[in-house]
């Protein structure tokens, strides 16, 4: 698990650890995690052959590396951008015209396509985020909404590029009905260990910094000589990339796209939930979230025939997720850890949080010193 | 072609001030509260059905029936607000309400499944299919008194904010949320009657829009991506600009209908947005950021 703690990591003139999460056992420990993690993930089409199974795991996968994309710029720089299905429409239907274009057939060289499309999708992040990064984060939120429904729309419209609703094909694989998942999922895992990975990479970098400092003050960080415009829109550009590579697999998964089904409203949304349950501006937070609602997602679609229930359970917990965990799962958890490795350090202080201001820093602490 | 297009203008007025009266309430609640409300388009649908309802069992015309329609909306809105957005306390308020207020939505839609199916549903009276003929148009008369209680209502909710002690205490959140809570306006009786009016107006909304669409409980996506189009092109937070920008984006999509073709005209309306954005990034009348206290 890499948890980033959110006060810096003072340690206190009197030796006291001021935070229990930042040693090097942990740091130790999250690597162990991480190496299980994804073990299990390569196994788990082998020991769960169930193609039932596997096709939630595909579909898991994907979000997974939707959200943590969503993270990296909305969760980072605090600009929530609800347009994203944009990129995930824009690399379906690109896999989809190229597929089809050069009449190719169906097997593993179409996963080929997949990078391109990303690459598709970041270059038409460019003008999008270009215009809608212009605005406050309020507007911004309704621009990439408006944005969305532009392109939804279009779909429908542009009939020489998406044949409209009539929506296209793209090529089937050759593969038997019991290994045919097992090929996206390991497609689904590259790419969702990529957006972790770069996820990570981002975070741990100045670039994640800024991004940070954006969401905290962007008018201090760019008199601090951030430069936010440039900073922002390579952000959004690297979030339509993998969002772009997520729609191109789904496109290919399915066989066939639709105008409503490549740019989805609810997409936008579910992939926000995911990262505001797991925490938002976390790099495991999304993974986490998704992990938990995708398969529950799956299971109301397909169990829960009657439509008017199956979208009042979701309402329901949609508004359980938010109210319950404002600050998301990871976050919560790390607090309570934290509080709990503090107290047993030092039994007689009250296990809260050492003061992170530099005034109080220079104060010696209230608390015992241990020894 | 010039009176095709005299009528396209016409009736973009006509429906933009309904439209006015629904993106009123929605800014009106962004400028007091900083919260995206979303489930404003499926309220406009639930707005409806109750006039449906009304007028199907219980034969109360729908003009008339909004006496009943408004307040239970006004209560419904009071009450969304104190269950589900006052607990949000955290930095990112806006954000979560947009969560939260889409899954109301979906609550909603879902409840409205449940209880009427996808079934398309209108609403009927003798003014609905009758129009009045006037200069050689046709005017349908459910327009103009559409038109009209937009006109009524809107004059009434500037007469509340500008007049009353309330309306001032409402205005004053909308300027300073920080100075108007320290000059002891109680902002959680605010930010409800806000709420409250905010939902009160989709009643009335609702029954124009029921009268004069088929609608199901789908119709909501469409309803909001467009409510949401209006008020941020009028400048979040400002009446006058909803009232503007509705006009004017209903308009250009009418007058495109004509012009060019009826496929391109949705299209046309979304892309009204980003051409002002990029001129105005604020919208119309929005305000400049101001650096967060």
């Amino acid at each position: 698990m890499s948890v980033t703690p959110p006060g810096p990591p003072v340690a206190a003139p009197s030796g006291v650890v001021a935070d229990p999460l930042a040693t090097p056992f942990f740091r130790r420990a999250r690597w162990v995690v991480v190496a299980l993690a994804l073990a299990g993930a390569v196994l788990f089409p082998f020991i769960y052959t169930n193609p039932a199974t596997t096709t939630i795991a595909v579909f898991t996968l994907i979000y997974v590396a939707a959200s943590s994309a969503w993270n990296m710029f909305s969760g980072y720089t605090g600009y929530m951008a609800l347009g994203n299905a944009v990129f995930y429409g824009s690399g379906a239907y690109f896999l989809a015209n190229i597929t089809t274009h050069f009449n190719m057939t169906g097997g593993v060289g179409v996963f080929a396509i997949v990078p391109l499309a990303g690459v598709f999708a970041a270059l038409v992040a460019i003008p999008v985020g270009f215009i809608a990064l212009r605005a406050r984060r309020h507007t911004f939120v309704v621009i990439t909404i408006a944005i969305f429904f532009i392109f939804q729309l279009l779909a429908y419209n542009l009939q020489s590029l998406t044949q409209g609703s009539a929506g296209m094909q793209t090529p089937i694989p050759p593969w038997t009905a019991a290994t045919y998942n097992n090929y996206f999922y390991a497609a689904a895992l590259i790419v969702a260990v990529l957006a972790i990975a770069l996820s990570w990479r981002v975070r741990r970098s100045r670039y994640g910094l800024e991004l940070l400092s954006i969401r905290d003050d962007e008018d201090r960080a760019r008199g601090l000589g951030v430069k936010t415009g440039r900073v922002k829109l390579s952000a959004f550009v690297l979030t339509a990339f993998i969002t772009g590579m997520c729609g191109a697999i789904y496109a290919y998964y399915l066989g066939s796209i639709y105008p409503p089904f490549a740019f989805e409203a609810i997409f936008d949304l579910t992939v926000a939930l995911m990262a505001f349950l797991g925490g938002l501006g976390t790099i495991s937070g999304p993974v986490i979230g998704a992990l938990i609602l995708e398969p529950v997602q799956q299971y109301l679609n397909l169990h829960i025939t009657s439509g008017g229930v199956a979208l009042i359970l979701f309402g329901v917990l949609f508004l359980v997720v938010i109210l319950l965990f404002p600050d998301g799962i990871v976050p919560s958890v790390a607090g309570l850890l934290r509080n709990f490795l503090r107290k047993r350090a030092d039994p007689s202080s009250s296990g809260n949080a050492p003061p992170t201001t530099a005034a109080s820093a220079q104060t010696p602490p209230v608390r015992e010193v241990t020894p | 072609m010039g009176t095709e297009l005299a009528k396209a203008v016409v009736d973009g007025v006509l429906t933009g001030g309904v439209y006015a009266l629904m993106a009123a309430g929605l800014t009106l609640i962004f400028g007091v509260m900083e919260i995206i409300n979303i489930a404003q388009g499926i309220l406009v649908v639930l707005g409806a059905y109750l006039s449906y309802v009304l007028e199907v069992h219980f034969g109360i015309d729908p003009f008339l029936g909004l006496f009943l329609t408004i307040p239970l909306m006004f209560g419904l809105g009071m009450a969304i607000e104190w269950a589900f957005i006052r607990r949000l306390k955290s930095q990112n308020r806006t954000a979560l309400s947009i969560l939260v207020t889409f899954a109301v939505a979906i609550v909603i839609e879902g409840i409205l499944t449940q209880f009427f199916s996808a079934d398309l549903k209108t609403l009927n009276a003798w003014y609905i299919d009758q129009s009045l003929h006037i200069f050689g148009f046709y005017l349908p008369y459910i327009y103009l008194l559409g038109f009209g209680l937009a006109v009524v209502l809107l004059a009434a909710l500037y007469v509340f904010l500008y007049r009353t002690r309330t309306g001032f205490s409402i205005r004053a959140s909308v300027q300073n949320r920080t100075g108007a809570e320290l000059v002891g306006i109680d902002i959680n009786r605010v930010s409800g009657i806000t709420f409250g009016i905010g939902v009160g107006v989709t009643a009335a909304g609702g029954m124009v829009f029921g009268a004069t669409n088929s609608f199901n409980p789908n119709s909501g996506y469409d309803l909001i991506s467009r409510l949401l189009v209006i008020v941020v092109l009028g400048g979040l937070g400002s009446v006058g600009g909803a009232l503007i920008a509705a006009v004017v984006a209903l308009v250009i999509e009418d007058v495109t209908a004509v012009v060019w073709s009826p496929v391109w005209a949705s299209t046309m309306f979304f892309a009204v947005l980003i051409v002002v954005l990029l001129v105005r990034p604020n919208g119309l009348f929005g305000q400049q950021a101001v650096r967060a206290q």
